[in-house]
């Protein structure tokens, strides 16, 4: 296979990622890196470096809108950044320890949780929860537009979240991904924010947390600028036609297909990598 | 939300919307940087065959900041990639750079500091890590 046709293949995958992710909101990062791999047999170390830097673009363009529409509570952003960035450092740099076949098997069992996850129903936040007194003294509470005015919310459990934060973060940095489906856990669950709140700020954060690893990455030498520049750039476009169609909330079935396919791509991650294939 | 707190020079909302665009342009500019490079890339090496099985790492001419800047200033097509996407990478940090600068505008002493110490982390696996 040539460059050409290589970049020509690499270019519509992650278009088509792009796509599917921005519709289904799960990111389209998750499926390009085992597609290559599985598929174009391209080890997986350059794989998650290029992805890495193409979770860069679709946080950072998606959060641009989102931002300006007023959801993302950017003091809840970044004081759980300190967890996440530490934690996208550390992984970056363990990335390099771990054999690939290892990384593998964790890639895969991730790649099911956040397809699992993302299947089910967001828990609905309690009306009048008490705030944490650390949300209190970092003034971590907000407000976010509803068609019937601002509506102000509380915050919980600031510290498991901070520590949730930092295992997305390690596994950011590890995998490559931008694990919004555990950050969204970790504001979701753990500290109780409206669906709405914990999506947009994860997505806001995702890009600072891939940037620290994303450092990492290109010191060690995993950033190669001809497979990256396919991903980026077909992964950006696919967002942003995907983001353009979509209106209101994601198709139940289409959700449901591509929640298969990722779940499909996991098992065969973890299947090759400990059958030594990777 | 600047309650109580008199001549504030930033409203939250006026942070959030410049954020907003700092972040838009930062792609839309690193985009269209990787995509010229890229046709040039295609034109210059689209018949060679590539060597992705194996993992090597890039050689040390793509790796460090400076590198990429002389790399770039050579005109060298995979030096002009790479320099685009570390201005991708870049955007993110110049966001934290400027919430510092928002936080310390709005004479919020807590958030200048949660937002430093995430700018030290940032500019430690840019800059340290070898």
């Amino acid at each position: 296979m040539s460059v050409l046709e290589l970049t020509t293949l690499v270019g519509l995958i992650s278009t088509a990622a792009g796509f599917l992710g921005a519709l289904t909101g799960l990111g389209g990062g998750v499926v390009i890196t085992p597609a290559m791999v599985l598929l174009l047999g391209i080890d997986l170390h350059y794989a998650i470096g290029a992805t890495l830097v193409s979770v860069i673009a679709t946080s950072s363009g998606a959060a641009a809108a989102y931002v300006r529409e007023g959801f993302s509570n950017i003091r809840i952003g970044m004081f759980l950044e300190i967890a996440t960035t530490l934690g996208a450092v550390f992984g970056a740099f363990a990335a390099a320890k771990i054999p690939a076949s290892a990384l593998g098997v964790v890639f895969g069992v991730v790649l099911l949780y956040s397809a699992w996850i993302s299947s089910r129903p967001h828990g609905a936040p309690p009306a009048d929860q008490p705030d944490d007194p650390l949300a209190v003294r970092l003034r971590l509470s907000g407000s976010y537009p509803t068609p019937q005015g601002p509506k102000r919310y509380k915050v919980g459990g600031v510290k498991t979240g901070l520590g949730l934060m930092f295992v997305a973060g390690t596994l950011s940095g590890l995998l490559g991904i931008g694990s919004g489906a555990v950050k969204v856990i970790a504001m979701d669950r753990a500290m109780r924010l409206p669906f709405k709140v914990s999506t947009t700020t994860s997505n806001f954060m995702i890009g600072v947390t891939a940037a620290a690893s994303a450092g990492v990455y290109l010191n060690r030498g995993y950033i190669d600028p001809g497979l990256t520049m396919p991903v980026v750039l077909g992964v950006l476009a696919g967002s942003m036609m995907g983001a353009r169609l979509l209106v209101g909330a994601p198709p139940k079935l289409l959700r449901r297909v591509f929640g298969l396919v990722v779940a499909a791509l996991a098992i065969e991650m973890i299947y090759s990598g400990l059958t030594g294939k990777l | 939300m600047a309650t109580g707190r008199e001549r504030a020079p930033l409203t939250d909302h006026q942070v959030d919307q410049i954020i907003g665009l700092l972040l838009r342009y930062g792609v839309m500019l690193s985009a269209a940087v990787v995509a010229s490079g890229g046709v040039w890339y295609l034109i210059q090496y689209g018949t060679t065959r590539p060597s992705y099985h194996i993992f090597r790492g890039e050689p040390k001419d793509l790796r460090s900041i400076g590198a990429i800047l002389s790399g770039l200033a050579r005109f060298d097509c995979r030096g002009v990639i790479q320099f685009g996407l570390l201005l991708l990478i870049a955007t993110p940090v110049t966001r934290v750079v400027f919430s510092v600068a928002a936080f310390a505008l709005e004479r919020d002493r807590t958030y200048v500091v949660i937002t430093l110490i995430v700018l030290a982390i940032l500019l430690f696996g840019l800059l340290m890590i070898r």
